[in-house]
């Protein structure tokens, strides 16, 4: 009987494990329904046919506790902002933002009213920003391609050694 | 009907109540008395040939100047297709007037909003509650000498001036 190892070369491959499970990771990135303003008009453009986020894994999901990326799009309220970090905190780990567009980026147009957020930034911890009025679907697309750049150099079975615990063993 | 013709009529039926016509403008206005505008109200809704059945919006202008608040009522008929604008003058200090619920029910939802913008206290209102802003909202943001909180709800208001962004 023949050995089986390297015995199908065309059918398996070897890679690290971290590197498999950031691959399935960043290619399911479910994200969070979540249109505030006219950024939302763009963001069903991207899930639609045309630039089709699907392509890369990437689905709506109705509820905070499915999602892996919330896409803030448009203009956020300062009424809005605590909904907005009350569903953060819902989302399971791992978690990414994208902000989309100068209203979730920094309050944009409407910055200087008494009512809107200046910066979504300001309650939740912020991936990628997309920067537009509204920004394409192109360039939402490059956003979650950014965000699976992100996904594909984290570390999760072997992180690096922090100075702290290497002191406590030595 | 025209604006002129209404004026004729309110002036007649309420003497002293109603003043300052201007019906050289793209919407004729008078200005009504604050005690009686409930009277002036139901009068224009039900009288055969005035048949005002809509009010189609009531909002306010702050005018620090001359220490007022105005709160204007535009109405219009369907029916008589006829159209006519009446504002209320209130002391900026203490701006108190009977609501308009009782005659037209969509004034409740338009006299919570003139509420929480300006100030305006809506007397006999079924549920005077701000309806656009948060609740523990502090001020009435479309008076002119509103000021910001430096923050909201534990969330700065404020932003670093653009320049200076850019030269960090």
């Amino acid at each position: 009987m023949k050995p089986l190892i390297n015995s199908l070369p065309e059918t398996v491959f070897t890679t690290k494990v971290d590197d498999l499970l950031n691959w399935g990771r960043a290619s399911s990135q479910w994200y969070m329904l979540f249109g505030l303003a006219c950024c939302a008009i763009e963001l069903m453009q991207t899930g639609g046919p045309r630039a089709d986020l699907d392509r890369f894994g990437a689905v709506p999901r109705a509820t905070p506790r499915q999602s892996d990326l919330m896409i803030v799009a448009g203009t956020l309220t300062y009424k809005m902002a605590k909904r907005t970090k009350l569903l953060y905190d819902q989302m399971p780990d791992p978690k990414y933002v994208i902000s989309m567009g100068s209203c979730s980026n920094c309050g944009g147009l409407f910055q200087l009213a008494y009512s809107v957020c200046k910066g979504v930034d300001k309650i939740v911890p912020v991936d990628v920003y997309v920067p537009g009025c509204p920004p394409r679907p192109e360039a939402l697309t490059e956003g979650l391609l950014r965000i699976q750049d992100k996904m594909m150099h984290e570390r999760w079975l072997v992180k690096p050694s922090r100075p702290a615990e290497d002191a406590a063993q030595a | 009907m025209d604006a002129k013709e209404i004026y004729a009529r309110l002036e007649k039926q309420f003497p002293g109540k109603v003043s300052d016509f201007k019906g050289d403008v793209s919407e004729p206005y008078l200005i009504v008395d604050a005690e009686s505008i409930i009277e002036v109200c139901l009068f224009l809704r039900d009288q055969p040939g005035l048949l005002f059945e809509v009010l189609s919006d009531l909002t306010a202008v702050d005018w620090p100047k001359v220490e007022q608040i105005q709160v204007v009522y535009h109405l219009f008929s369907y029916s008589q297709k006829h159209q006519i604008v009446l504002k209320v003058n209130l002391p900026r200090d203490n701006p108190k007037v009977a609501t308009a619920e009782e005659v037209w029910k969509v004034a409740n939802w338009f006299e919570r909003e003139v509420y929480d913008l300006f100030g305006v206290i809506f007397e006999g209102h079924s549920d005077l509650r701000r309806i656009m802003l948060p609740e523990d909202w502090v001020g009435h943001p479309l008076r002119k000498d509103y000021v910001e909180q430096e923050e909201y709800d534990g969330m700065s208001t404020q932003r670093a001036p653009l320049v200076e962004k850019l030269l960090r």
